[in-house]
């Protein structure tokens, strides 16, 4: 086990260091820094001395090396358009992101793991295949477009939620937040729903497909004849053993809930990492693009590196240092 | 060797008395979505001739019939058919050279991520060793990001590296960023169907006869491992158009000049609070019904080429 978590954090290691590298390579294709920082009239010697004091006169591997250790200290220089601190300007829009991508994500496993059992154990009747199809519908219909009919329906028609923005929000120490005020869950809601239809869609059809596959095997014909009570059945023996895929699919998911975010922040104006990021790549703000890539590749990495380890927690075949033959 | 096979005479015979065929007819669902793609398809390809009205002549645009509604709501005109935007234009006719910008990318990305992905994963399967090694591992760091998010980088790259890009290079930056994130799905399928064909012995075969491993490739293994990437293609399209639609939806898209089906429902969000819904909800449901026929189709096509479900 020690073995596969080090192999793991190796070739978490080197994929850390390729995105960073191409992050780096970003900086190398927008222009000369020098010339825009020092404007039209500067002198060659003035030139040359910004040069070397922000070390551009130096090979290229300590250029790099220079760049991942700033990197790792946060540092990713200022923002091309703001002018202001790349590192500023994204921690003060991260909170938005992610209280944005965990309502999603509870939606989607609070709502997507229940049905998924329901269509699987009620096959055939109406109400799961209304479920599944409509499923089929999450999968397919592009984020943006769910979003706007939210807003056209519950915005503009019936004028029940707001569409736009955070709402009232409350500042704990560097943490801005939009839970601990009414206005803030009004807003929270349209945004919340339009991010986890798509996973929820997906985790629904998982979780059937798999307790299908579940409830034919021996062992659940071995339970049921040991007299068990339904309920045990299915949600002792067969829910649990659908997990291992669920937990593989939900990890991957939040990382994918990232990176989706910068949709519907677009359609509902939230001020998140993703609204920030896609101006930054309209109007070509190198720093932030960098910042924001190696962020997400970040949370990725330790997002695979969890799911990872929660294989271990969850089934025990794994825990036995050499697998017995080959399944 | 240069008598080549011919299938010429029969090939259109024999396609229609084949079970690809008879599967075909024997699903209205199969039917229908191919009906609806290929009535799709023809307006957007002859949208010069189809449209009711050129969107982009500004000569026959009038800005006095600008936010009418559709024909039915009271206050539209039965010449625009579906109402109009804020500059008068027709929002049917706009739709259809909106589809044909989106299928025309769609399409573009999928050919080039497919040329690709097939060749990789040919020479992964082929050649085995490092170059597999390697060729697969890129894949797997590809898989672990969204596909929206590495299209998204590729598009901010190609902009920070032209910041000037007019029309064609835009087009050329959007086609590329999705065919980059496309082809690893090729590469893997080619490439496990290569790993079983390399050891049949028609490929063995060829090897004692000294016929050389690129022709062994492309000429032998080639043929036998194109049923799952045409399935493959076939939903990828749909995927295409949606990304496609998407990057111009979040304004990094095609150019705002020749608006796809992503830029009008963009602009139309603008209007949605002013009561102008169908400046958007047309467009949109343009871009479903294309993504559901098309997906629907490959659904259709996965089934009817998998020998196991006959």
């Amino acid at each position: 086990m020690l073995a596969f978590i080090l192999r793991r954090l190796a070739q978490a290691f080197v994929v850390m260091l390729s995105v960073a590298f191409i992050a780096f390579m970003l900086f190398q294709y927008v222009g000369d820094p020098v010339a825009s920082m020092l404007g039209q009239d500067a002198t060659t010697e003035q030139r040359e001395a910004l040069r070397s004091e922000l070390g551009l006169d130096k090979p290229f591997p300590v250029q790099f090396a220079r760049f991942v250790g700033n990197a790792v200290q946060g540092d990713f220089g200022l923002s091309l358009r703001q002018g202001r601190k790349v590192s500023a300007l994204i921690a003060e829009r991260l909170p938005a992101t992610l209280e944005l991508s965990m309502a999603a994500a509870v939606i989607a496993l609070l709502v997507g793991i229940p049905l998924g059992v329901f269509a699987a154990l009620k096959r055939g009747s109406f109400a799961s295949q209304v479920a599944m199809t409509v499923s089929l519908l999450g999968v397919s219909l592009p984020t943006f477009l769910i979003g706007i009919l939210l807003i056209l329906l519950f915005s503009v028609t019936l004028k029940w939620l707001p569409s736009f923005g955070r709402g009232d929000t409350v500042a704990l120490g560097a943490w801005t937040t939009g839970v601990l005020t009414l206005d803030g869950w009004k807003h929270l809601i349209l945004p919340a729903i339009t991010l986890s239809v798509f996973q929820l869609a997906l985790i629904l059809r998982l979780v059937r497909a798999e307790m299908l596959e579940v409830l034919r095997t021996d062992y659940i014909k071995f339970a049921r004849a040991r007299g068990l009570p339904n309920r045990s059945v299915y949600f002792g023996h067969a829910l649990k053993n659908t997990l291992v895929p669920v937990i593989t699919i939900t990890g991957l998911q939040l990382g994918a809930l990232i990176a989706f975010a910068i949709i519907t922040e677009t359609v509902f104006q939230w001020p998140g990492m993703g609204l920030l990021f896609i101006q930054a790549v309209q109007f070509a703000d190198v720093p932030v693009m960098a910042a924001y890539l190696c962020l997400v590749a970040l949370i990725f990495v330790i997002v695979n590196l969890v799911v990872d380890l929660l294989y271990f927690a969850v089934d025990p075949r794994l825990r036995i240092e050499k697998p017995a033959g080959g399944h | 060797m240069t008598t080549t096979v011919t299938p010429a005479p029969g090939a259109l015979a024999r396609f229609f008395d084949g079970d690809v065929w008879h599967s075909f007819k024997s699903s209205p669902m199969a039917i229908t979505a191919a009906v609806i793609a290929a009535v799709c398809v023809f307006c957007a390809v002859f949208a010069n001739w189809v449209a009711p009205h050129n969107p982009f002549d500004l000569a026959s645009v009038n800005l006095s019939d600008a936010r009418l509604p559709p024909a039915w709501v009271e206050g539209g005109s039965r010449s625009y058919l579906l109402g109009t935007d804020d500059q008068g234009r027709d929002i049917l006719s706009a739709i259809m050279y909106g589809a044909r910008i989106s299928l025309f990318v769609g399409a573009a990305s999928v050919l080039v991520s497919m040329v690709v992905g097939v060749a990789l994963g040919l020479l992964s399967g082929f050649a085995g060793g490092k170059v597999d090694a390697v060729i697969m591992r890129i894949c797997d760091v590809m898989l672990s990001f969204p596909s929206l998010l590495v299209a998204l980088l590729i598009d901010g790259v190609g902009r920070a590296i032209f910041p000037n890009a007019h029309d064609t290079l835009a087009f050329g930056v959007l086609i590329v960023a999705i065919s980059l994130t496309g082809w690893v799905q090729y590469a893997r399928t080619v490439r496990g169907s290569t790993l079983v064909e390399r050891n049949r012995e028609y490929v063995q075969a060829a090897r004692v006869i000294g016929v050389k491993p690129a022709r062994i490739m492309f000429s032998h293994v080639l043929p036998n491992v194109m049923g799952p990437v045409l399935v493959l293609a076939t939903i990828h399209v749909a995927a295409a158009i949606l990304t496609e639609a998407t990057l111009s939806f979040l304004g990094v898209g095609v150019p705002p000049t020749s608006p796809s089906l992503g830029t009008l429902i963009r602009i139309g969000n603008d209007f949605l609070f002013s009561g102008e819904w169908w400046i958007t909800i047309f467009p949109g449901a343009m871009l479903i019904l294309i993504a559901l026929s098309v997906n629907l189709l490959g659904d259709w096509l996965r089934d009817a080429l998998n020998p196991r479900l006959r």
